[in-house]
């Protein structure tokens, strides 16, 4: 597996943006996950996104930035497919996962999202008990192991294990916000997916349970690729290895500015935009 | 000294509240006031005093200084023998041989056959409260032979006999039967399909003009007279669908004999007109059900059917059941449609089916107060409130059920 022949990926234990690959050349000879060619996505008549060129690295965590409005989400939403829930939208370009475009006509959107599992801003864990949160995903894709097993180990996996072991049979929604979350990603990863996709994971959290989901973030991307939608310049500075930055046009339409690893983009940004972003000129 | 170009005016404020609060407290208070002379009326109606006149004197069949009421099975049989024709005997010992019979129903035959007691006058609750003596000097004048006694026109005997020609002993059994009978032939068929139709039409239908004219139409049809729902129901399950609404088709009754006027009619009428209640109760509720609930089960990679069935019924079934609660509270009430489609005015047996003849409370109730007599008033007041507590109990029902799903 090319993941083990990397030295890079051997120490990404450290809060602070590993020091990764420095150079353009060394990108183009990466390890993408999942890449878009020439994206666009419009909501009926408005097109919210257009022309994106995106890799995302496998089992790194990918940051998206940049103003609101600018499609971040939209973006991540390509990825499993989301945007299928809402009728006018529609996707032109392609998306490849795993050098599958996952927009063509004979992929399954709901394997698509077996696949590249979400996280949601709000914390929305079904008003079921918690064992019911974790095992629901599995048992539905027609999970054969030992369902209690794979419970624990998934919970164990999100650090939330010793907290929620002796009421595995009570309601999730009595959790704190911060364990819901928790929860909930818990929930994505029991499925294996190749890919977590997180919106705005602890926007609705409070700092202590934001650091958690963090230091949880960090845990996962040793087998996880991620991507990240946030707001907080902060958060994408500590938590990521790489750093999307978009923004949005005149006609109100996002695009993608620059994307590179996070250390670079965040001391030596090469687009005067991403530099007055960063620095908090505007935005 | 700055004067400000504010003049809060706070107590006028406060005033106008305090007169608009007031008016919804009165609207509250005309909604009690409404209510309240409603089960007056009921209940005024539902007891009181009457004048009974007995054919017999009860007191003359007393044997050896024992009470009728007392006697043994073999002395009332001794007793009707005697008072009855020969003829009479001899059919009601062909229905049951004496021998079989128990005492309480030879009891029953000596007082319907022999004392044959006779309610003259009756009068209403608040009359017998207030005017006794009044009541008591007109039965002495105008019928010497009557006695007064009080009288609860809504008792066991009234629930558990069936429908008679004869106001004292007439009860609503078979109306009772009847309505249950075809409330849950309503709910059968408009339950499952109302909560399909709902699904389909928020989960799946795309947003095309087709399915636009199809929700107004829904949204229209909950509208609609009920008594257009019977002649619908007349014209298409009692006559059009008659072999299979008179159950001939299924070979359960006599072609000869059978028609469409049966409870499966009005099961199936009144289905169609509590079907647009039950599909726009069921939208909302599955309107209501979070979308940030329907992404985290997609986002697992859940299908449609997976979602809806897991996710969106569970949480959107109180709301649905509310709906249906509200629906039956409708469908129970109904007369109109039940009149056009043939609920049958008398009927002394049992529904046994749903193919039976039928007739419901709410028919009885208005066969009653149709009649001219006192006494069939007293008895629909009496059958009203039957009908309020089967209302009442069915929701009661409903609402527990509703809990149950509703607590997480």
């Amino acid at each position: 597996m090319l993941s083990l022949l990397n030295p890079v990926r051997t120490h990404p234990q450290v809060p602070a943006p590993v020091a990764a690959l420095t150079s353009t050349a060394e990108m183009e000879m990466d390890d993408c996950a999942i890449e878009t060619r020439a994206l666009s996505v419009s909501y009926g008549d408005f097109r919210a996104v257009h022309d994106i060129q995106l890799r995302v690295q496998r089992q790194k965590i990918t940051a998206f930035i940049g103003p609101s409005g600018c499609g971040k989400s939209t973006v991540l939403r390509v990825f499993n497919r989301m945007n299928d829930l809402i009728p006018t939208a529609r996707v032109e370009g392609e998306v490849l996962l795993g050098g599958q475009n996952i927009y063509a006509p004979e992929v399954d959107a709901v394997e698509v999202r077996r696949r590249v599992g979400m996280v949601f801003q709000k914390p929305n864990p079904f008003p079921k008990s918690i064992y019911e949160n974790v095992a629901w995903g599995a048992r539905i894709n027609g999970y054969q192991g030992n369902m209690d097993e794979l419970v624990e180990r998934t919970l164990r996996h999100a650090a939330l294990w010793d907290e929620v072991k002796d009421k595995l049979q009570q309601s999730a929604l009595a959790l704190s916000g911060g364990q819901q979350q928790r929860l909930c990603i818990a929930r994505a990863i029991a499925i294996e997916p190749e890919i977590v996709l997180m919106d705005e994971p602890a926007s609705a959290l409070d700092p202590i349970a934001t650091l958690r989901i963090e230091e949880l973030m960090r845990a996962l991307a040793q087998e996880y690729t991620i991507i990240v939608v946030t707001h907080n310049m902060q958060q994408a500075a500590r938590v990521s290895d790489y750093t999307a930055f978009f923004m949005v046009d005149d006609q109100r339409s996002g695009y993608l500015v620059e994307q590179g690893p996070t250390r670079e983009i965040f001391t030596n940004p090469k687009d005067r935009r991403t530099e007055d972003y960063i620095t908090g000129r505007f935005g | 000294m700055t004067t400000s170009r504010f003049d809060p005016q706070t107590p006028r404020r406060h005033r106008l509240g305090r007169v608009w609060s007031a008016l919804f407290l009165g609207a509250i208070l005309i909604a009690i006031l409404a209510l309240g002379a409603l089960l007056y009326d009921i209940i005024d109606g539902a007891f009181g005093l009457v004048a009974i006149e007995n054919r017999v004197d009860p007191a003359s069949l007393a044997i050896e200084g024992v009470p009728l009421e007392d006697l043994s099975k073999e002395q009332l049989t001794a007793i009707l023998a005697q008072h009855i024709s020969a003829g009479l005997l001899r059919r009601l010992e062909h229905d049951q041989p004496f021998e079989e019979r128990d005492r309480a129903s030879v009891y029953a035959l000596v007082m319907e056959r022999v004392v044959e007691p006779k309610i003259v006058k009756t009068w209403s609750l608040t009359a017998s409260l207030t005017q006794r003596a009044a009541i008591e000097a007109e039965v002495a004048e105008k019928y010497p032979q009557a006695q007064l006694e009080f009288r609860a026109w809504i008792n066991p005997t009234f629930i558990q006999t069936p429908q008679s020609s004869k106001p004292e002993i007439a009860g609503v059994r078979t109306a009772i039967l009847g309505s249950l009978w075809t409330i849950a032939l309503t709910l059968i068929v408009a339950f499952p399909v109302g909560v399909g139709a709902a699904i389909y039409l928020e989960e799946y239908a795309s947003d095309t003009a087709l399915n636009r004219v199809i929700q107004t139409n829904i949204n229209n049809l909950a509208g609609v007279p009920s008594i257009i729902y019977g002649m619908l129901g007349l014209a298409i399950f009692v006559r059009g669908l008659e072999p299979f609404t008179s159950g001939t088709l299924l070979g359960v009754a006599d072609p000869t004999t059978a028609n469409g006027r049966t409870v499966l009619s009005a099961g199936l009428t009144l289905a169609l007109l509590i079907l647009p209640l039950i599909i726009i109760n069921a939208q909302e509720a599955i309107k209501a059900v979070p979308a940030s609930l329907r992404e985290a089960s997609y986002g697992l990679g859940a299908t449609r059917w997976q979602t809806i069935w897991y996710h969106v019924l569970p949480n959107a079934l109180p709301g649905i059941l509310t709906g249906t609660i509200l629906a039956i509270s409708r469908a129970i009430g109904e007369t109109a449609p039940l009149v056009v489609v043939g609920a049958s005015a008398f009927v002394a047996l049992d529904p046994s089916g749903p193919f039976s003849k039928f007739t419901t409370l709410p028919i009885q109730i208005y066969q009653w107060t149709t009649r001219p007599q006192d006494q069939y008033r007293n008895l629909a007041a009496a059958a009203s409130l039957m009908l309020l507590v089967l209302l009442l109990s069915l929701n009661a029902a409903a609402i527990l059920l509703r809990n149950r799903y509703s607590k997480k």
